[in-house]
């Protein structure tokens, strides 16, 4: 009868950790969702690394356009970096609002997280407009082109995701702090914070090693 | 590993999900976070533009900060950590790593000793005559 005490045990503990689970069901709905989220920003990364290996290739071949070091501010760039940083911060103080259902907090972390996120599109916007106008746009030489792909595909991102950050306001403001709206939160916070470690990346890669002559 | 005490556990963590803290502890790792983030974004922008320290060893600084800065993001903002419960995020993330060590180092490898490893185009074209 130990016996097969001892070999329910085994099978409730297959790799022998000590976690005993008695009855193993399937993953809450929660934990699958956010799981499922989480390797959907993994594979995003993979692809935001070639494009950051292509950079690393073409940063050098300018075609007798200008080089990083003659196009780049990194005043505008600290105060993005800053801008989205403080936005990731203000994204986790909503998502703990969300989890202790209070809608004040909630609406006023979001709506700071939009703000900073759209300074931060109108810094970059006016940027890449800048380059443009004199001249340097995308089809410039390689090095605008990896540039652009790179960085433009990172502010794309980034407007998805005030787009979804008002969706999740207004879906909260329509049907309040319920389990599906909050996986999407939950979601939503994993992409944001994604965001910004893309664009730790970015502003390293490109922009400070690049200003350097 | 003090899940063993229990016997009986919970369901591991989700990404980005935090143990069951109060909500002054929550706040509080955010708010550290971000103190670290920004020291090491200021680190960064100093180093990128002074002239104090030996300039060859700039690039090499400005990739271990944006490591440490990407490290401190994965701990404080998306709650990675190596507790048991945590296995199957750690585990994915990973994998995405090594993807991502893969297509640029790779790259970068290859693209640099291109001209190094190709004949040159003359050669070519008497090779095939």
């Amino acid at each position: 009868m130990s016996m097969t005490a001892t070999a329910g045990r085994a099978h409730a503990d297959p790799h022998h950790i000590g976690l005993i689970i008695e009855h193993p069901g399937p993953a809450p709905k929660r934990i699958v969702t956010a799981y499922g989220f989480w390797i959907f920003l993994l594979s995003d990364i993979v692809m935001f690394s070639c494009f950051f290996a292509a950079y690393a290739v073409l940063a050098g071949q300018t075609a007798g356009g200008p080089k990083g070091s003659e196009i780049f501010e990194p005043k505008n760039v600290a105060i993005e970096t800053v801008c989205l940083l403080l936005s990731s911060f203000t994204c986790g103080m909503a998502s703990i609002a969300a989890d202790v259902r209070n809608r004040f907090w909630f609406y006023l972390g979001m709506a700071v997280t939009c703000v900073l996120g759209l300074i931060f599109l109108a810094i970059e916007f006016r940027e890449f407009a800048d380059l443009v106008a004199r001249g340097y746009g995308p089809s410039r030489s390689a090095f605008l082109t990896a540039f652009f792909s790179l960085v433009g595909c990172h502010g794309l991102h980034v407007s998805a995701g005030v787009l979804w950050l008002l969706t999740m306001m207004a879906q909260v403001f329509a049907k309040g702090f319920r389990a599906d709206i909050l996986r999407r939160m939950m979601c939503f916070a994993l992409f944001w914070h994604a965001l910004d470690i893309i664009w730790v990346a970015v502003f390293s890669v490109v922009y400070l090693l690049g200003s350097a002559p | 590993m003090s899940d063993q005490t229990h016997g009986l556990v919970k369901h591991d963590l989700a990404p980005g999900e935090e143990e069951q803290h109060s909500v002054g502890t929550r706040i509080l790792g955010y708010v550290v976070g971000l103190v670290l983030a920004l020291l090491l974004t200021a680190t960064s922008f100093f180093i990128a533009g002074t002239d104090l320290v030996w300039q060859p060893s700039i690039p090499v600084a400005l990739i271990v900060l944006a490591i440490a800065q990407m490290g401190v993001h994965l701990v404080f903002f998306l709650h990675i950590t190596t507790g048991p419960d945590n296995t199957n995020n750690v585990l994915a993330l990973a994998f995405g790593l090594l993807v991502v060590f893969l297509v640029v180092g790779g790259t970068v490898w290859i693209m640099a000793h291109l001209n190094a490893n190709m004949p040159p185009m003359d050669h070519i074209m008497q090779m095939r005559s």
